[in-house]
């Protein structure tokens, strides 16, 4: 009884401390301010992100280039994240030797078996359609990688004997990771500051433009995607207690 | 205009439906998938308001990743939302025996 009155007192207290904060805010109004002459931060943004990068997407303008730095930290969150999980939860093999993993007490039916091999490949097709078109329309690195895991659970769910190869995912996650480091680098050393992009970025809505964005995203979307999938297949794995 | 308005305000009776409902049950199960629903009807929500990307996030995450991160944990666990549910004190005593 006491537990119940406490969650919703903090229910309460963090919907006025939302209310307090977001409430005087006016709502629908343009704070953005003229981008032709940028008063603010985000009319600086919306002004150079076409202009000076070449990039349709001003979000991912933001996140990869003007706030790089930002999303390496991020994916280092999530790599953590994951390594943590898996040095917890990861088991090699069982206690009988056996490799096979335990999933679902009973097989999906074969309507369920049937649309999930026609729909894997078409939702990894969706997730890598949105993180090489990052720059161009919404949605970038975080957002197919994810979708892509989803994939990948669709997967694990239906069938029990689906897995991944370990390794290959690991070195996949990596090098990833390294290569978005590496690219930072390059930006270092050849135009003396990290993650910087290079001068020549193409022209607008191309396939190839924006620079070094497409490539980070891509690394991003591969890492994020592996890493998410890594997760999910050492979640699955774990052996159900007998009650 | 009039049948999107109605449209906005029965998602967001849904969502806040759900949400009080994912508060409220005592089964962590239902719980859970009433969480899926909050996302479902949020990332709707996002996608009205111009934000795609965001939308695509939520869709991904919320009602497909976490809420199977929460069955297994639930599978793994124990179904009843009381902590001190004699299934629980019992795995406990056995696991001492063992």
């Amino acid at each position: 009884m006491l537990k119940k009155i406490f969650v919703w007192f903090l229910l309460a207290v963090l919907g006025i401390a939302l209310y307090a904060s977001f409430g005087r805010a006016p709502f629908g109004e343009n704070r953005v301010g003229p981008t032709d002459n940028p008063a603010t931060v985000s009319a600086f943004y919306l002004k150079n992100s076409p202009e000076k990068l070449q990039t349709a997407n001003s979000v991912t303008a933001i996140v990869v280039n003007f706030r790089g730095f930002d999303t390496l930290g991020e994916v280092t969150v999530l790599f953590l994240a994951a390594t943590g999980l898996a040095s917890i939860l990861y088991r090699k093999e069982d206690e009988e030797g056996e490799h096979l993993p335990v999933r679902i007490n009973l097989p999906a039916s074969s309507i369920v078996r049937t649309g999930a091999k026609i729909l894997f490949p078409l939702i990894l097709l969706l997730g890598i359609y949105i993180f090489v078109h990052g720059h161009l329309t919404p949605g970038g690195g975080f957002q197919g990688g994810s979708v892509i895991a989803t994939g990948f659970l669709l997967m694990f769910i239906t069938y029990r004997r689906f897995g991944t190869n370990h390794k290959v995912m690991v070195w996949l996650e990596s090098l990833s990771g390294l290569a978005f480091v590496l690219t930072g680098l390059y930006g270092l050393i050849k135009y003396g500051s990290f993650l910087q992009n290079t001068p020549d970025v193409g022209h607008l809505n191309d396939l190839v433009s924006g620079g070094l964005i497409p490539l980070i995203y891509i690394f991003i979307g591969i890492k994020v995607s592996t890493e998410l999938t890594n997760v999910l297949d050492t979640l699955m794995n774990i052996k159900p207690k007998k009650r | 205009m009039t049948t999107f308005i109605l449209f906005l305000v029965v998602m967001g009776i849904i969502l806040i439906a759900a949400a009080l409902y994912a508060v409220i049950q005592k089964d962590l199960l239902y719980a859970v998938l009433a969480t899926g629903v909050v996302s479902l009807v949020l990332s709707v929500f996002f996608y009205l308001l111009q934000a795609p990307d965001v939308a695509i996030t939520e869709a991904a995450i919320g009602i497909a990743l976490t809420t199977i991160i929460f069955i297994i944990t639930i599978r793994n666990t124990t179904r009843d939302e009381d902590i001190y549910s004699e299934d629980l004190i019992n795995r406990f005593k056995n696991k001492e025996d063992a």
